[in-house]
């Protein structure tokens, strides 16, 4: 009862409509302003998930929003966590920083992909998802007052963290090649301008933000393009955190691209003078196709994971055990299998571009240009082609918002807006994109593709 | 450090030692300064010892003995449960799970509880904990600790900007020089000590009942105590309940939420790990008012988003069982503590009879004991700087093959020098396990 109470009133709040006052509110007796939440979280509370999630649990709606499979997650992986639970010691506090087996066995999967060992209990610190991994850095490297340069589009919570941190987000366009035809892009088209980006480098900042590949664009920077932040970094004298949750999922873009060359995501933790200078994050949700299971890691040098660790065992100090268990087991049945096809992080990129394609060819069938993302699970588009014309929605909001909130409406499909993943100058640039999540099944893209064939109808 | 010079022709990779740079001496500390001074951890150093030596683990409290059959097979039902058991839930609690805990607390507190508006879901209570601190704690806010503390509210309090403020439980003398055994309900506040720690810059007051490592379960009238000043002095009260189900004795377990004036300025903590004998699992909560609720999942959110799904929906249906077997003898929050109350009593024995003092805990997972009239000859230079239970803890470790915990890691670093004299033993262990702790403790007690 209460769940569907809040589904609905959610779903209300979303579109705007006067709505049913959910809670009865005995309990909201009038506190004293000295109750009131904590500087650091001032202006937080807003949170584009929180407003659009509740959307999942309504099954009539087509759910391309947030990211998360609906194809179930390797049945080995499945079967080490039921494995997991079934042994006593599993159920209790393990290590602080990492289970063993699992730092272990990353250490071994790492060690492989950067070519140099990893000392286990020194160089890896396990999270609760790459966001605690993300939110660790943050608290432990990024001081008030510091600047973060950050990349947009960027995952949504880079800048409520930095600012959680005292710092200011320093943010920096990806944009469009100039000489580009809008009729078949790729993300590989959506490029940083060099003197740009050398621009936002100021005494101030403490450390750069990327994400590669991209979440929502699905952009993998380039060799050159790692260049030239790293050189920017070390002339500065930056730490870069590198946000690689998506990083066995890169499909042939443009060029050809061999999968094998899922290593050239490392590349900038292994460019000479990045190593010690960069935290790289990576996710066993995203990995594992497991999200719900909210385990990620942070490797670094040992000088820099030794503050993420001070901040962990000063915030939840240990993850979840049988899960971290089951993750380890994971790992090791994959490294045996790592640069082969039935391993599970290339045969996931393969099954991944199926539906990519598939995707883009239904997006393209009725008039779209989609962002064909070279990795990652996201795929963005303009809409401008679909013609709504949402005037009578008011101009508070960006179009790519009102747009979002009037398809679930109208047409029981959701997405998400890209300009929840860019700062304020940046939403003209962004607003008529919504991004579109493709891991999911047939079915699921089945409908979606009827959904669009019938937009007009 | 690890900064260097792009030219040097030599890369160093130096994973252990810093450089430091020539210019940009902000940069110089890399760290940031809110995590400074908090860098030790007393869990990290004993368990990393606990481990490289082959002992028997009365430190670190979790359970050598298995979860109840019906928790683990939630876990098992939950992972073969279909796809959204392993993909993202809602952010603030699984639904399952806030609605039962609602249901649950509600009944016991007495008043309706909003699942959706006055429940966060959290890693472990002490994410839960690290959530009220960092929502609610701002630069130079005060927050009293009772001492002693676990000892995580102290750098959480520092690391949020606060300023901790201690105040100490004492054993009432009277019953010591009595001559009888010392009960945890001989460890009280002073009410006007307490009341003196009060001050406009207050900003909370963190009580943990049953206490963590006293084992105080605070009675009605003492709660009213530390309820009247938080409503004179407009202050938070964070209470910290993981062991709110080990009760002995007849202790009453009360909720401070529930007094009047209470409910709307108090942030309840518990814990799925405690509650089920599964700490492993990490999940907790924060219950209480809606508005200061809000705060806490603002700093969740821009955390650690989610927490696990599958094992949020195995406590949700250990707690539906529980819901319908509450106050039977089938009920795990009986049969828990009716279990370890027999453990409490065999190591209380034991200790006695090695001339270890114990102080008789009412509620939780432990027990501490007095060690002054131990003679022992710690000769190990390496811990010759540290508090004297530090000291014999670890030589207990090293030399007789038994782990404890010093019991002035839970007070503050300014009245730590005075409480030097306690370690801490948990005894939610199997008895084969409480056993051999025996054993070790009788050879050494012939021996003397």
């Amino acid at each position: 009862m209460n769940i569907t109470r809040r589904t609905l009133s959610s779903a209300c709040r979303l579109i705007n409509i006067n709505c049913i006052r959910n809670i009865s509110c005995s309990q909201c007796a009038m506190t004293s302003s000295r109750h009131t939440n904590s500087k650091r979280i001032e202006g937080l509370d807003k949170n584009v998930w929180v407003a659009f999630t509740s959307v999942a649990a309504d099954p009539t709606i087509v759910n391309l929003g947030q990211g998360y499979p609906d194809i179930p997650p390797p049945a080995y992986v499945k079967e080490a966590l039921a494995n997991a639970a079934a042994v006593d010691k599993l159920n209790q506090y393990t290590r602080g920083f990492g289970h063993p087996s699992l730092v272990k066995a990353l250490s071994q999967v790492y060690g492989k992909v950067y070519g140099h060992q990893i000392d286990p209990f020194k160089e890896i610190l396990v999270t609760v998802g790459g966001y605690g991994s993300l939110f660790s850095t943050m608290q432990a490297l990024v001081e008030v007052g510091d600047e973060v340069i950050i990349i947009e589009p960027f995952f949504d919570c880079y800048v409520p963290m930095v600012r959680m941190a005292g710092a200011t987000p320093v943010l920096i366009p990806l944009r469009l090649r100039s000489n580009k035809e809008t009729s078949s892009v790729s993300s590989a088209d959506w490029v940083l301008d060099p003197e740009e980006l050398a621009s936002k480098f100021t005494s101030k900042t403490k450390a750069i933000i990327i994400n590669t590949p991209n979440n929502p664009i699905g952009k993998i920077f380039t060799k050159g393009e790692l260049q030239t932040i790293s050189d920017l970094c070390i002339k500065h004298d930056t730490l870069c955190i590198s946000d690689e949750v998506y990083e066995w999922l890169i499909y042939k873009g443009h060029q050809h691209i061999k999968i094998g060359t899922v290593l050239t995501s490392k590349q900038m933790s292994t460019l000479p003078g990045m190593w010690d200078r960069t935290i790289t994050i990576s996710s066993a949700g995203k990995t594992f196709s497991v999200t719900g299971w909210k385990l990620g890691w942070s490797i670094g040098p040992e000088h820099l994971i030794k503050h993420l660790q001070t901040v962990m065992q000063n915030t939840l100090y240990t993850c979840p055990t049988p899960l971290q268990e089951a993750v380890a087991q994971g790992l090791l049945r994959d490294y045996e299998l790592m640069g082969r096809p039935e391993c599970y992080f290339s045969s996931l990129a393969v099954e991944l571009e199926g539906k990519r394609d598939r995707m883009a060819a239904i997006l393209q069938d009725v008039g779209m240009s989609p962002i064909i993302p070279e990795g990652g699970y996201f795929m963005c588009v303009d809409v401008t082609p679909l013609n709504e014309d949402l005037s009578h929605m008011g101009d508070d909001e960006p179009y790519d918002y009102r747009f979002v909130k009037w398809m679930i409406k109208e047409k029981k499909l959701a997405a998400i807006p890209v300009t929840a993943f860019c700062g304020d100058a940046s939403k003209k640039q962004f607003e008529k994109y919504v991004r579109l999540c493709f891991i999911k099944q047939d079915s699921t893209l089945d409908a979606a593709e009827a959904i669009l064939k019938n937009w007009n109808k | 450090m690890g900064i260097y010079r792009y030219e040097q022709v030599t890369i160093f990779t130096c994973s252990l030692c810093a450089f430091n740079t020539t210019g940009n001496s902000g940069k110089n500390n890399l760290h940031a300064r809110r995590i400074e001074g908090i860098d030790k951890n007393i869990w990290v150093d004993f368990t990393q010892l606990a481990a490289d030596y082959k002992v028997v683990n009365l430190g670190q409290g979790f359970p050598d003995f298995s979860p109840p059959s019906y928790i683990q097979e939630a876990l098992c039902k939950a992972v073969n449960g279909g796809c959204s058991m392993h993909q993202y839930t809602h952010a603030f609690g699984h639904p399952p799970l806030v609605s039962i805990l609602a249901k649950f607390f509600g009944r016991v507190v007495g008043h309706e509880i909003d699942a959706f508006e006055d429940i966060l879901v959290t890693v472990g209570a002490y994410q839960a904990l690290f959530c009220t601190f960092q929502a609610l704690v701002d630069e130079e806010d005060e927050v009293i600790i009772i001492e002693p503390f676990f000892d995580c509210y102290q750098p959480m309090v520092k690391m949020a900007g606060g300023k901790g403020v201690y105040v100490p439980l004492r054993p009432v003398s009277s019953r010591v020089e009595g001559g009888k055994a010392l009960t945890s309900a001989d460890w009280v506040l002073s009410s006007e000590e307490l009341a003196s720690k009060f001050n406009p810059r207050t900003k909370a007051i963190v009580i943990n009942t049953p206490n963590n490592p006293l084992g105080k379960v605070y009675k009605r009238e003492e709660l009213q105590v530390i309820a009247d000043l938080c409503i004179k002095h407009d202050v938070v009260c964070i209470s910290d309940e993981v062991y709110e189900w080990l009760t002995y004795d007849g202790a009453k377990h009360v909720k401070i939420a529930s007094l009047p004036g209470m409910w709307e300025r108090t942030v309840t903590i518990g814990s799925g790990g405690k509650s089920f004998s599964a700490t492993g699992w990490k999940v907790g909560w924060a219950i209480g008012a809606g508005p200061i609720v809000k705060h806490l999942k603002t700093v969740h959110q821009n955390s650690v988003y989610h927490c696990a799904t599958a094992a949020q929906e195995a406590v949700a249906q250990g707690f539906q069982r529980e819901y319908e077997l509450f106050g039977t003898p089938e009920s795990y929050f009986l049969q828990l503590p009716e279990m370890l109350n027999q453990k409490r009593k065999k190591l209380a024995t034991c200790l006695e009879s090695v001339g270890l003092q114990p102080i008789l805990p009412e509620g939780g997972y432990f027990m501490i004991s007095d060690i002054s009239s131990l003679k022992v000859d710690l000769n190990d230079p390496s811990t010759q700087d540290e508090p004297h239970d530090y000291r014999f803890v670890k030589w207990l470790i090293k030399e007789k093959g038994l782990a404890t915990i010093p019991v002035s890691a839970f007070y503050s670093p300014e009245h730590r020098k005075d409480f030097q004299n306690y370690i801490r033993f948990c005894f939610v262990k199997e008895d084969s396990t409480l056993n051999a702790a025996e054993d070790i403790l009788r050879k050494w007690s012939d021996l003397k």
